[in-house]
């Protein structure tokens, strides 16, 4: 018989137990040639991207670097590091921008760092010009990196805090940098549309900012400016003289005396780019903001098992299956996954956990997408939707499942309930390609043009209408049967000769760096990082109110 | 003649002594404060305190008459005058018998006495204790001087009476030799300071100070308990005790004993009493003083005869019996005394003062050998009013070296910050073998200066240890979330630490709250940190140590167990800040209005004062004008150093916004 305390403490441990049955269990074995071999694979690739991000994140040629700190400038990092709460992350997007995009030219990082950190303990967008990168010029990417981060920061609802100095357009591109719609003219735009929603925007002048550049801090809620190096002008000394022959120097036209005297233009006078940074943390110390409470959080608990048996598990062979319940019990807080609908259209895993105490609803692929896995997502986001829980996307989908069955079946429409509700949904989404991201997969698993609020993607993925051997297929079986038609020959060489390139084509534009470089996701992320990359996702995510969702016609 | 309530007419360490030991006897206890001591320990221990004027000892702990009143006002019986100020003041205790007080020490005449040397000297003479008397005569004759000198004993100092530096000193060992050295001592006197007249001293080589506990009743009764070794002394001051003292027969430790009653009885003693020797290399000993009070040291004698002087001075002076026979008060261990001063040894012991900023005291063990007797917290001050003692360290053991040893380990954790202490210099002494070994003697400084004063050097696992703790300790900064998390790529971090006008500079990448990379001087250092309380646990490199820091201000003091010194780094301020403060654009930490060039008006005004002319030179900073405007008076300062050229307006005039109310000439920037 027990004592009630007794009971008390028969219940707890039921409790307890039946609290922990949620615990994924793990089939890994790290001691297979499998586990080994794909580990080994895995840290090559791995490697392969910090090696080249290495080389990036130091900025421009060193000639540069050692011009730039001459004048008592602090590098890029170094600046945001000052200007960021100490010892606290940030989530630097893009770091391969414009990686071998422009042939002959270097362009690292786009020249332009930008990222989500902590300043005052307030989560901010930070767009910061590297001059050692030509000149911190915009390049067509560079824009387009700009654009993408003021646009993370209006859907998160962001402070933006602009570290300037840059010489303005690339003036031999200006075709793709300046006129259409989002272009240069297209981050003005938005400074002002988003100090319109009240997202403060806070211009740091460091160094030139020319002709267009001068709207930067021109259109901000509050300017700073470093005195003798840091100069507005809407037309420098060169363009004023051939324009009006009036000799003047860059100083007296736009520099910090001037524009804190009498134009105006800039707010905050600073000796040198550290008291600027510091009056910028003063700036937003004073933006008079509360962080919405709108999930529940539960305390952070690690997972049961090491993150980087994850790369055991993946490896770099695509077409080797395994089950994403193991990354997702690599993820998740305690390895803990309450799991939807786990009988019911298995090629889809749909279920909730906590990553770092956030709340989030999961969908990852274990296989092709059929009308019931399809179906399931559907629900399983109208469901989160409803309880205004993120959902997290891992993706590794070749896509919908094809042929007489699958059609007649209405794979069709029932792929396009998962399309809708994907779009229509108004939690925040956060997608992490850990796979293949292939044709019609992409769109019902939260690709770019679906606007995840983050983007991000492993160094084994890939990313492509479809995989390079269908595509090689499809095409050259076209031919043939046009020769087929022509009574014509089609030997194996020209059937070579049309496989190679294409084979070739969709590895090279498939990889992750060509896919990053183009700006086609946020970032290329260690597999070992992304339960702290996601925790950083939801929490700048959660600084926008979740809305209620209205979702289109689901084809029933 | 028992009392139930005490005054103690002292502050600090032995206050609080005295105060506990009140306590524990259920006796109530006043304090006396000035108004330096307004916060002080001993006050907000004590169950009453009375303030008795200002921070100037002259002006309270000395002054009689107060602290006679504050004994009426609170209706104590008894006054403990601790040590120093008061205790050996004839005035003072004849004043308590007059008001009815009972003054804690022996009667004022024992206290007179003792107070006059030469008259001691006589006294102990009489009762036949060791003397060392010396000729001071004006009679300089060779046969006087011979006959005072075998008088005296040799061997024997002759000093010139006007001489210094060693100038005509001559030592005679017997006194064959004694009219040679004469002669020179005198010759070379007379050519120094022209004048031959000398002086004869006992010599002792390599004396040292011991010293007897002993203590009497008003019942005739005397005991001792033991000598004291206090011979190794800075600026003739204590620095380290012990007792017993070292290398003593048990025959040579009952001679020294019964002497200092001999000495006690002779003056009808009551109460505690120090008798001082002074002793030769053949432990021969001299009387050379009767201190009439409880000692700064006697903790040590304490702890060897496992007693409580304070409380024996209670009952004897309530006139009850010694606690203890001569038979009964047995020798046991070896203990040490450390005085922990705020003091500067390197700097010819310079006393300092200033705020403790940081206090960790050793732990006192379970068994209570290690004592730590302060009257000070974190957050107090030491005072220039007062002695610079912050603390004794006392610790106990069965034998010399383990107690030693123990002394050392305890000045090891003993961590002070804000001001420089002597913990160092007490812990090199802990170090030295001639120390070690009981070599003691008065000149033990001097003579090993060179082992005792080597600065310590701040080693790459200092300077790293240093940094890492910084790190660590950055981590309590607001919003710090620990992680420095870069995606890709670790952050690179500088920091950049001074050190006596040193710069060191470290770059550290950390790769989680508890690891990190520094490199120093091209060398890259994995450091883990295992423990992060009050005290660090660093593993860099292999090596795993304690250590702490505390950081104050721009001031980052360093302590680890493997080093003696603790480091005080200095951060590196912004330089924005120095230039903010000398442009005049200081005020309202965002930023305030800046003047570049001429001094212009901030608005429309009218002139008030002119405080410059022509030729006037400013510095940048300086008020040059002062104007009103708007019912409110601007002052204009000057944005840059230079000479003034001209000054463009007069008193009373009314100025546009605008005007450039004096032009100067700026000075050339130095190169």
């Amino acid at each position: 018989k027990r004592t009630p305390l007794g009971r008390l403490q028969y219940y707890r441990s039921l409790s307890s137990s039946v609290n922990n049955y949620n615990q994924l269990p793990t089939t890994c074995d790290p001691q297979s040639d499998i586990y080994k071999s794909n580990y080994e694979a895995m840290t090559k690739t791995v490697e392969e991207l910090k090696t080249i991000t290495k080389r990036i994140t130091l900025g421009g040629a060193a000639e540069a670097r050692e011009r730039h700190t001459s004048k008592n400038k602090l590098l890029v990092r170094d600046r945001i590091d000052k200007l960021l709460d100490p010892n606290t992350p940030f989530l630097e997007f893009s770091q391969l921008a414009g990686y071998l995009l422009y042939d002959d030219e270097d362009v690292p990082a786009a020249g332009l760092i930008t990222g989500i950190g902590q300043i005052e303990g307030r989560e901010c967008v930070i767009v910061a010009n590297d001059a050692t990168v030509k000149g911190g010029t915009y390049y067509p990417v560079t824009v387009k990196k700009q654009v993408r981060a003021q646009e993370i920061a209006r859907e998160n609802r962001l402070p933006c805090v602009y570290l300037v100095d840059s010489g303005g357009a690339n003036l031999p591109r200006q075709a793709d940098v300046f006129p259409d719609k989002e272009h240069f003219g297209r981050t003005f735009y938005n400074e002002a549309t988003m100090s319109a929603l009240g997202i403060p925007q806070i211009a740091v002048v460091m160094g030139s900012c020319t002709a267009g550049g001068a709207y930067v801090p021109a259109m901000a809620d509050q300017s700073i400016i470093v005195r003798r190096q840091g100069t507005i002008f809407l037309a420098g000394p060169p363009l004023v003289k051939a324009a009006t022959g009036e000799v003047v120097s860059a100083e007296e036209l736009g520099g910090g005396d001037l524009h804190c005297r009498q134009s105006g233009v800039t707010d905050y006078y600073a000796m040198d780019d550290a008291h600027a940074l510091h009056l910028t943390r003063r700036i937003v110390a004073n933006l008079n903001y509360i962080k919405p409470q709108q999930v529940l959080m539960k305390p952070s608990v690690e997972p049961l098992y090491p993150a980087d048996e994850l790369y055991g598990i993946i490896g770099d062979n695509l077409k080797r299956v395994y089950d994403v319940r193991e990354v997702i019990a690599r993820i998740v807080d305690g390895s803990e996954f309450d799991e939807f609908k786990k009988l019911y259209g298995e090629t889809l895993v749909t279920g909730f956990a906590h990553i770092h105490g956030y709340p989030v609803g999961i969908l990852g692929n274990n296989g092709v997408l059929f009308s019931e896995s399809a179906l399931k997502g559907a629900h399983f986001i109208e469901l989160c939707s409803q309880l205004k829980i993120p959902l997290l996307f891992l993706q590794n989908i070749t896509g919908f499942m094809v042929g007489r069955d699958a059609e007649a079946g209405g794979i069709a429409k029932n792929g396009a309930k998962l399309v809708t509700a994907v779009a229509c949904t108004q939690v925040p989404k956060i997608t992490v390609i850990i796979g293949g991201s292939y044709g019609a997969g992409n769109y019902g698993m939260a690709g770019r043009s679906y606007s995840p609020r983050f983007l991000y993607m492993w160094p084994n993925a890939r990313i492509s209408v479809m995989g390079g051997e269908q595509a090689a297929q499809v095409l050259t079986q076209i031919t043939a049967e046009q020769r087929k038609r022509q009574g014509k020959k089609f030997t194996a060489e020209e059937e070579q000769s049309i496989r190679e390139p294409i084979l070739r084509k969709y590895d090279y534009e498939g990889s992750p760096y060509f896919s990053s470089a183009r700006l086609w996701d946020d970032g290329v992320i260690d597999p070992l990082d992304t339960r702290l990359v996601l925790a950083l996702s939801l929490s700048a995510a959660l600084n926008a109110p979740i809305p209620e969702t209205r979702f289109g016609i689901f084809r029933m | 003649m028992t009392f139930s309530k005490i005054l103690i007419a002292n502050r600090g360490e032995i206050a609080c002594r005295v105060i506990r030991t009140a306590q524990r006897l259920g006796l109530q206890s006043v304090a006396v404060f000035s108004d330096a001591d307004r916060n002080s320990l001993h006050v907000r221990m004590a169950d009453e305190a009375i303030h008795i004027g200002p921070a100037a000892a002259l002006q309270s702990y000395l002054r009689k008459d107060r602290i006679i009143e504050a004994a009426k006002q609170t209706n104590a019986q008894a006054i403990h005058p601790g040590y120093g100020f008061l205790s050996e003041n004839y005035e003072f205790s004849t004043m308590c018998k007059e008001n009815n007080l009972i003054f804690i020490g022996p009667p004022p005449n024992a206290i007179r006495d003792m107070g006059i040397k030469n008259l001691s000297k006589i006294i102990m003479h009489d009762a036949n204790v060791p003397v060392i008397f010396g000729y001071h005569g004006d009679d300089q004759s060779d046969d006087t001087l011979i006959n005072e000198a075998k008088k005296i004993g040799y061997p024997i100092m002759i000093k010139a009476v006007r001489g210094g530096g060693g100038k005509g000193m001559r030592i005679a060992l017997n006194e064959g030799e004694f009219l040679d050295k004469l002669n020179g001592a005198k010759s070379e006197a007379r050519k120094s300071f022209n004048d031959d007249a000398v002086l004869l001293e006992k010599f002792i080589q390599r004396p040292r100070h011991v010293e007897v506990q002993v203590f009497g009743d008003m019942h005739k009764n005397y005991v001792y308990l033991f000598e004291r070794d206090c011979s190794v002394q800075r600026r003739h001051q204590k620095i380290i005790e012990e007792a017993p003292a070292p290398g003593l027969d048990w025959s040579i430790r009952k001679k020294l004993g019964e002497a200092a009653v001999k000495a006690a009885r002779a003056v009808n003693y009551v109460g505690a009493g120090t008798v001082e020797f002074i002793m030769d290399e053949n432990h021969d000993f001299f009387f050379m003083e009767m201190n009439t009070r409880l000692q700064v040291e006697h903790p040590i004698t304490e702890m060897i005869t496992g007693t409580d002087l304070v409380e024996w001075q209670i009952k004897v002076a309530q006139g009850e019996v010694l606690p203890l026979k001569q038979d009964s008060i047995k020798l046991n261990g070896h203990a040490f005394e450390a005085r922990i001063y705020a003091e500067e040894p390197e700097n010819e012991f310079m006393p300092g003062s200033g705020l403790l900023t940081y206090l960790r005291t050793p732990p006192t063990g379970e068994d209570g050998k290690i004592r730590v007797e302060t009257g000070v917290v974190e957050g107090d001050e030491v005072s220039v009013h007062y002695d610079p003692m912050i603390a004794k360290l006392v610790a106990w053991s069965t034998n010399r070296t383990s107690a030693l040893q123990k002394l050392r380990h305890a000045l090891q954790q003993y961590y002070i910050g804000g001001l420089k202490t002597n913990i160092p210099f007490l812990m090199s002494l802990c170090d030295n073998k001639q120390f070690q070994m009981g070599n003691v003697h008065t000149d033990f400084i001097k003579e090993n200066k060179d082992a005792l004063f080597h600065i310590q050097q701040i080693t790459p696992t200092i300077a790293v240890a240093a940094a890492s703790a910084f790190i660590n300790a950055q981590q309590q900064i607001k919003y710090n979330t620990g992680s420095s998390f870069r995606p890709n790529f670790l952050q690179k971090q500088f920091l950049t630490l001074i050190y006596d006008n040193k710069n060191y500079q470290f770059q550290i990448e950390r790769i989680n709250s508890s690891k990190l990379n520094i490199t120093y001087e091209n060398k890259t250092y994995p450091v883990e940190i295992r423990s992060s309380n009050d005290e660090l646990i660093l593993l860099i490199d292999g090596h795993q140590f304690r250590c702490r820091i505390h950081i104050d201000g721009d001031t980052c003091t360093f302590y680890s167990n493997v080093s003696r010194s603790s480091f005080d780094f200095k951060l590196q301020s912004p330089s924005f800040l120095a230039q903010l403060a000398t442009s005049g654009m200081g005020g309202g930490a965002i930023g305030g209005l800046a003047t570049s060039g001429d001094p212009i008006a901030p608005m429309p005004g009218l002139i008030d004062k002119i405080l410059v002319q022509e030729g006037t030179h400013v510095t940048q900073g300086q008020p040059l004008l002062i104007m009103t405007a708007m019912k409110m008076e601007h002052v204009i300062k000057a944005s840059k150093n230079g000479t003034v050229a001209k000054v463009n307006v007069a008193v009373g005039k009314v100025v546009k916004k605008g005007d450039i109310l004096l032009t100067y000439v700026a000075d050339e920037k130095k190169q």
